[in-house]
């Protein structure tokens, strides 16, 4: 393997990875602020790329798809906490995932409805289409380094609101202690619809930039779930820091996993049977990592026990 | 002869009288996939469908249409209520070859015809084929092998392959090497539903290919598609249809065009059964077909053909009319092997663009009058 082949493959890992981040860090939140588990956060994420598909297909402006998506996302994420969520709250989690995943097939049905059976058109514009040649002399397209980037500047920006404003310190208050906040006069209830909206811009920004690149079609936001479930999982639950951590590993585990047991395999076996083990060992390396984890932290890596 | 033998004659008599004065209808059960991801698919072969007994005027087919979600557990109940409770004559519609293979068997065993609009495993198309299995699309390794055969041809010496790791992606390459002549750059099985083919697209740059041949249907294929084109790899690219049918073409755009694939069918193919089947479509539903929808008419005339020659109580006769293939095919040339599957010509298509639509324009033939691998272990 070369260092050109390597090198690329490892920032695939880090822009899945970042990806995998903006899914993730509205998922922990949730469930770290409200104790709820929100199987629909897939859902949202498809909302955020064909509000971006349809805004596109209209304006032929990328900056204001990724804008609608950030809207149509947060607002659907509002009103559904307002109409069904906020009911959830002193259920147990059968319940809420009962009632979370009606809502997958209510907005995947419904948005089927709207907008038909088949994919929907979204593309790199052109400013950012194409492959640049970095450092090293590695061709990687240009659009992925500002997949990185944009969710380099999220992470950041999440991480200051969560330290540095009063928002913030009310969020991480409302993870400690419920009760206690409200009784100090901070309106719950409100605090759980921003939070619960947040947490569904960012996946509706994930859902468009990635979408992008790939099919913007119903269904396309449960895949997300399931890998960014693990990820909060080993990153610990509510933890905006655990959920980076678990993203990045998750994302270069599952890229680098894919690309290198396939070769590991070929040293000893024949060709086609080592893609086939490889590939098939590859698929399950997040799901040992997260086993790993449990074993030695069963409250993830920054979990509070 | 005996009273009782003359009764029993009689009886048998008025039976089937009776079924053929039931009206001569045929009841068929369509049971495809309507929603879900690949939806598209089963919705423009029911369309096709409907649209060709539309157009017949007939008034002897009742339909019952059923979705199966694209889970095996479903089509699975789905039959067993055409067949127990509907007591359907003729079953058709399932698209995936996983939930033809949980449904088929039991199905014809129990003496129902079916028809597949889709679905062609290799498990049905070999020892294991059945008098009442007639498959009107092709068997699931046809198209690949056309593009093995292309490949080879063309003269590329060192193609990079790819499909993702279930059944048919493993017949894909499988059917790509029957017919491929030479050695490979690489050969890699992805994971199904795998939306990120980043990885991928670095293997292929990094292993020395002269082209590429993937099947990565649906979604997948957009995903695919869309990464390579802005990846700066621009090795030519062969596939079958399925990643670049009318249903999916918008939505992979420029970073289709000029890719090269392999079909039975195509929207530009020049006989009067397909220049009538395009229009009508457009017409009727406002969109261009795919060769899903070719397929669902396809299988909707065969069916109708059959009826003017026999009676569906009659189901030797039936089954034999059916085999005749006498139907004006939206492929041109048509007729079954012996083991009641397609032997057709497959095109060569590349991806161009007319307008603002994306469509497919036939450039050669890849294999002609070609039938499947199977046909040979088929005892019928």
């Amino acid at each position: 393997m070369t260092f050109l082949l390597f090198a690329e493959q490892l920032l695939n890992g880090l822009q899945f990875g970042i990806m995998l981040f903006l899914t993730a860090a509205g998922l922990t939140l949730v469930f770290g602020v409200m104790g709820l588990i929100n199987l629909a956060h897939g859902s949202l994420y498809m909302i955020g790329a064909f509000a971006a598909a349809t805004v596109a297909g209209l304006t032929g402006s990328f900056l204001l798809a990724l804008a609608a998506s950030l809207v149509a996302a947060a607002a659907a994420g509002a009103l559904i906490e307002l109409t069904v969520i906020r009911r959830l709250y002193k259920r147990d989690h059968l319940d809420q995932v009962l009632a979370t995943f009606a809502l997958i097939l209510i907005l995947s049905e419904g948005t089927r409805w709207v907008f038909g059976s088949f994919p929907l058109y979204l593309d790199v514009p052109r400013y950012l289409a194409g492959p640049v040649t970095l450092p090293g002399g590695i061709q990687y397209p240009l659009y992925r380094l500002t997949i990185i980037a944009a969710g380099l500047i999220v992470a950041a920006g999440l991480f200051a609101l969560i330290a540095r404003t009063r928002i913030g310190i009310q969020i991480r208050a409302g993870e400690a202690d419920r009760e206690m906040i409200a009784a100090l006069g901070v309106d719950i209830s409100k605090l759980y619809t921003l939070v619960f909206a947040l947490g569904a811009a960012l996946a509706g920004l994930a859902g468009a930039m990635v979408g992008t690149i790939q099919s913007v079609q119903v269904g396309m936001g449960e895949p997300v779930l399931i890998l960014a479930f693990v990820v909060i999982v080993i990153g610990g639950i509510g933890s905006i820091k655990g959920a980076l951590v678990g993203s990045l590993l998750v994302g270069v585990t599952d890229t680098m996993g894919g690309v290198l047991l396939p070769r590991l395999f070929a040293l000893f076996l024949d060709p086609s049977a080592a893609t086939t083990v490889g590939a098939s060992l590859a698929s399950m390396l997040i799901y040992i990592l997260m086993a790993a984890v449990l074993i030695l932290r069963p409250s993830g890596l920054y979990g509070s026990a | 002869m005996t009273l009782t033998k003359m009764g029993l004659m009689a009886t048998t008599a008025i039976f089937a009288a009776g079924a053929a004065m039931a009206d001569g209808k045929v009841k068929v059960g369509m049971i495809t996939t309507l929603s879900g991801g690949g939806a598209g698919l089963g919705i423009d072969a029911r369309d096709g469908f409907m649209l060709a007994l539309s157009l017949s005027g007939t008034e002897d087919v009742e339909v019952i249409i059923e979705d199966d979600q694209q889970k095996p557990e479903v089509a699975v109940q789905l039959a067993d209520k055409m067949i127990q409770s509907e007591n359907v004559d003729v079953m058709t519609g399932i698209i995936f070859s996983n939930l033809a293979m949980a449904a088929i068997p039991s199905a014809v065993a129990q003496d129902k015809i079916y028809l597949s609009v889709n679905a062609g495993p290799s498990a049905l198309a070999g020892a294991n084929c059945h008098p009442n299995y007639f498959n009107v699309a092709w068997q699931n390794d046809n198209l690949h092998e056309a593009a093995g055969a292309y490949v080879t041809r063309t003269g590329y010496s060192k193609p990079f392959i790819l499909a993702p790791n279930y059944p048919a992606g493993t017949d894909a390459l499988t059917g790509f090497k029957r017919f491929y002549e030479g050695e490979l750059a690489g050969e890699t099985y992805t994971t199904l539903g795998q939306t990120d083919y980043a990885p991928e697209i670095a293997q292929i740059r990094a292993s020395g290919a002269d082209s590429v041949f993937f099947f990565l249907p649906g979604g997948m294929g957009i995903s695919f598609m869309k990464q390579y084109a802005d990846s700066g790899v621009d090795l030519p690219v062969v596939g079958p249809a399925f990643s670049f049918d009318q249903g999916i073409l918008q939505a992979v755009g420029a970073a289709a065009l000029g890719v090269v694939n392999t079909s039975q069918w195509s929207k530009d193919l020049d006989n009067e059964a397909n220049t009538t089947f395009v229009a009508a479509f457009q017409q009727e539903y406002g969109r261009l077909p795919s060769l899903y929808a070719s397929q669902g008419y396809d299988t909707a005339n065969l069916l109708l053909s059959a009826m003017d020659k026999a009676d569906i109580s009659d189901k030797d006769a039936f089954r034999a009319a059916l085999k005749e293939a006498d139907f004006d095919s939206t492929r041109g040339d048509f007729e079954f092997g012996n083991n009641n599957h397609p032997i057709q010509d497959i095109y060569v298509r590349e991806v161009i663009q007319e307008g603002d639509i994306f469509t497919n324009k036939i450039i050669g033939v890849a294999l002609k009058d070609h039938a499947d691998a199977y046909a040979a272990d088929c005892k019928m």
